[in-house]
Formats: structure tokens, C-alpha cells, sequence
């Protein structure tokens, strides 16, 4: 028997992918207080990027700074630079509604329009000009069926969105998020309002979709992060404490604080 | 504020059962060297039957760390904790193994006069099970230095090993109608050279659980 005594350790090499979004020192304040401290971290492209930490950690500030939803909260302002396609979404030229084409949103509770499922998808996409009949056809079954509830609604197209199941009118915003065929999907946590077939189906989809779209998704269940996400970014007190490829986030993080927080220490 | 205090407190009791198991797996290859020693029968066969003891305390260790996984969600060292626990439990399971081959090995032997005084058998044992303490050492207090520096004392055990054998083969030829008992004291010897490696083991895992990261330091 050979009996030497070797330290071999096995380490994993980082992925390398292409990035859609850049955060340069992105600060966040609601008024005087200030919610992000100055964050800087790359997005990949065509990735799940998962956003946790403990509530009020700036985690949804964040998120909700990519497509200038904070826009909308008086004395919200941002500084810094969220940089996609070389463009500062943050800067005032921005044409926020075309931002969020790009750059679409789903929220925790599902928020259908109180209109027919067909038209919940339509709505937008005429705004956007597109009015052919035959056009709107194919996108609204090219949605569905992306956000795996074509099977489900095909023939019930016209009746309206409030009669699906929480799970489905999920995916439904899913799908109307879609027909706009964004670039970024910002989900905030889509399925914690979810059973858990429904939140099952979500997270698969969530999975499917990431072949198409960068997804950016917050949530406060640690199994989903560590499920579907290929970098999780761990947030405290608007700090970015630690932001790696999952499998080490959850494995072996390299902060104390995270190691805490996922481990259900506090938060 | 620990908010996961009962949790806490069965990783600890997963931790003590692992402990628990190897102090009887320590005390069975004692007394299975001592019945060797001193061609106590009797004892061999205790030492044989009394492993269904340990057997079931792993049994227990599974069935405790599969629960825990399957309702506390363990991640990083928590999970890492659960699975050391587990393979360590399955490698002592492997020396009290070990002290059976040996008890075993003491009913082949018999009463048969032995070729000589035995000396160097229990010598290699103790270094075996020095190093066995130091990897629970290691275990109990989490040390990843003191795992390293256990694990590199498998090669004194390794070339006692080899040197032993030597010397035993060589007495064939002198006593030829004591070839069962020199095979028998032959086997003995490489089942503590065994106890080490599983000790080895032992050790890495402890890195394993320390730092997360894994060593091989059984080559």
C-alpha cells in the first residue's frame, strides 16, 4: 500500500458566463435613510440570480431599482449605476416604459387585470402596437405555453383570469411578463403565496425559462434559492455580504453571516 | 439569539451517539486482543456477540440523521455535520468489524500453543487506537490540524504492518504444523493495519465537517 500522506483538496471551478446587468456603488435611500449601502455585483445572462436575506434587507429595493419601480414611492431616490447594454437605467433619459419591456416584473401576490385570461396578455402588447388578430393569437398561445398553462386554459381562453387558482393566475403574470419578451425577469417571490404543487410547477417553470431570460428572483425560502438559482446574492442590513455560484452559498459560504442566515440562525 | 436550539441540541446528541459507538467499537478490539492474547475463548465469543450492540447504535445514528434531514432542511456545516456523523458512525461500525475478525481469528487459534510470546501485535494495536482517539479528539473538538496529524501516523502502522508479516512468514519454514496459526496471526495483523485506514478516514471527514472542503489522506 502506498502510504504517503498528500493534502489533495478538490476545489470547484467558478462558472464563466456573459453578464447583462453591471451594479456600480448602487445606493438606494427612502428619504434620509439609506435601504442599499452601495452595492456592486454582474448579473449573468440567461441565469437565475437569487436575492435573500431578512426582511428589510434591501433585497426587493434592489430588485425593484433594475426596472425603476421605486420610481413610484415618494422620496425613493438611487445613485450609482445599474448598467444594461451600456445604458444607466438609472439615469433620467431613461424611457421607463420601454425599460420595463425589457426588463419585466412579477410580483409576490398574483395581480391579474380583472379581464379574460386572453386579454390579460393581450392588454399590453397593444398598447405596444400590435393589433393584428392572428398575431395576437400566436403570442398569447406562445405565453401560455411557455409559462406551461396553455394545457390548462386553452379552452377556456375568454373567461376571465380571477376564476384560475392562485398557482395558475401566477403563471399567468408569468406569461403576460413574457408575450413582452423581456430580457431581464425581476420575480418577487413569485410562489411564497403558492401551495406547493402550484409553487412546484412555478419553480419548474422559473427553471425552463431561464434558457430564454436572465431571471433575477427574490425570495425567503431557502430551499427555491437553493434549488433553481445559479448564483445567490445574500443581502443584511443593505450590504451585499456575499454573492457566489449557489452550490457554495449554500454548502460552504465564505461569511459567517450567511452561514447564519441560510442555516435558520436568525432572520 | 439562537433561534434553532432543538436542533442544536441533536446535532450534539448525533454528535455524542457517533462517540458513544466508537468508545465500544475501542473497547471490543481491547478485549478481542486480550482474548487473543491470552486464548480467553470465552471472551472471543463475547466480544463476537456483543457486536449486534453496535450494529444497532448505527442503526439508530441513520435513522436520527435522515430524520433530521428530512425535517430540518440542513445546509453547509449543519448538513455537513449530519453526514460526517453518518460516515463516521459507518467507519467505527467497520473497526468494531474489525474487533470481531480479530476475536474470530482467537477461536481459529484456539489453545494451540502459541510460536512465541506476542509482543508486537498489541503494540501495533495501541498505535491504531491512539490514533483513533486523536481522530475523536479531532471529532469531538472539531480540530482540522489534529485530524492531519493523526491521519499521517497511518504510516508507522503501515510499515509495522508489512514488517510483522515478514517476520511471521518467516517462521513457516521453522514450524511448519503452525502455518494455520501464523495465517491466523498474519490476518490479525492486517485487520489493525484496517482500523487504521478506517481511522484515516475518520480524520478526513473531520476536515470535511471543518473546513468543507475534502482531503484524501488515505493514499
Amino acid at each position: 500500500m502506498a502510504v504517503s500522506t498528500k493534502d489533495k483538496p478538490v476545489s470547484v471551478q467558478p462558472i464563466q458566463k456573459e453578464q447583462i446587468l453591471k451594479v456600480n456603488n448602487l445606493e438606494i435611500f427612502y428619504g434620509e435613510k439609506r435601504a442599499v449601502n452601495g452595492i456592486s455585483m454582474d448579473i449573468d445572462k440567461k441565469g437565475i440570480t437569487a436575492l435573500i436575506g431578512p426582511s428589510g434587507c434591501g433585497k426587493s429595493t434592489f430588485l425593484r431599482s433594475i426596472n425603476r419601480m421605486n420610481d413610484l414611492i415618494p422620496g425613493a431616490r438611487a445613485e450609482g449605476e445599474i448598467l444594461y447594454e451600456d445604458v444607466n437605467l438609472l439615469s433620467k433619459d431613461v424611457n421607463v416604459v420601454a425599460l420595463r419591456k425589457e426588463i419585466g416584473m412579477v410580483f409576490q401576490k398574483p395581480n391579474p387585470f380583472p379581464k379574460s385570461i386572453y386579454n390579460n396578455i393581450t392588454h399590453a402588447l397593444k398598447f405596444s402596437g400590435i393589433r393584428k388578430k392572428s398575431k395576437l393569437d400566436e403570442i398569447v398561445e406562445e405565453s401560455l405555453r411557455k409559462a406551461a398553462l396553455w394545457d390548462e386554459v386553452k379552452d377556456r381562453l375568454h373567461k376571465s383570469a380571477l376564476s384560475l387558482s392562485g398557482g395558475q393566475q401566477q403563471r399567468l403574470c408569468i406569461a403576460r411578463t413574457i408575450a413582452m419578451k423581456p430580457a431581464v425577469m425581476l420575480l418577487d417571490e413569485p410562489s411564497s403565496a403558492l401551495d406547493p404543487i402550484s409553487n412546484a410547477k412555478v419553480e419548474e417553470l422559473i427553471l425552463e425559462l431561464k434558457k430564454d431570460y436572465s431571471i433575477i428572483i427574490v425570495t425567503h425560502n431557502m430551499q427555491q434559492a437553493s434549488r433553481i438559482s445559479d448564483k445567490t446574492a445574500f443581502f443584511l442590513s443593505g450590504d451585499l455580504i456575499e454573492y457566489d455560484i449557489t452550490e457554495n452559498v449554500f454548502t460552504n459560504p465564505s461569511e459567517k453571516k450567511t452561514e447564519e442566515y441560510i442555516s435558520g440562525r436568525f432572520g | 439569539m439562537n433561534t434553532r436550539s432543538n436542533f442544536d441540541s441533536s446535532l450534539k446528541q448525533l454528535k455524542d451517539m457517533s462517540l458513544e459507538m466508537a468508545r465500544l467499537s475501542e473497547i471490543a478490539v481491547k478485549e478481542a486482543m486480550d482474548a487473543l492474547i491470552r486464548q480467553d475463548l470465552e471472551k472471543a465469543k463475547q466480544v463476537i456477540e456483543a457486536d449486534n450492540v453496535i450494529d444497532e447504535l448505527e442503526f439508530k445514528i441513520d435513522d436520527k440523521a435522515t430524520l433530521m434531514i428530512a425535517t430540518q432542511s440542513p445546509v453547509a456545516k449543519d448538513l455537513r455535520k449530519i453526514l460526517v456523523g453518518l460516515k463516521i458512525s459507518s467507519e467505527v461500525e467497520r473497526i468494531a468489524d474489525q474487533a470481531v475478525n480479530i476475536a474470530k481469528s482467537a477461536l481459529h487459534i484456539g489453545k494451540e500453543k502459541h510460536i512465541k510470546e506476542i509482543v508486537d501485535i498489541p503494540k501495533m494495536m495501541d498505535m491504531a487506537l491512539e490514533m483513533l482517539n486523536e481522530a475523536l479528539k479531532a471529532f469531538y473538538t472539531e480540530d482540522a490540524a489534529l485530524a492531519r496529524k493523526c491521519a499521517e501516523k497511518d504510516d508507522a502502522v503501515d510499515e509495522m504492518y508489512g514488517r510483522l508479516v515478514q517476520e511471521l512468514l518467516g517462521y513457516i519454514p521453522e514450524k511448519p504444523s503452525s502455518t494455520n496459526q501464523i495465517t491466523q496471526l498474519s490476518f490479525v495483523c492486517r485487520y489493525i493495519e484496517r482500523i487504521a485506514d478506517h481511522t484515516t478516514n475518520i480524520a478526513e471527514n473531520v476536515i470535511f465537517l471543518v473546513t468543507g472542503k475534502r482531503y484524501d489522506l488515505n493514499t
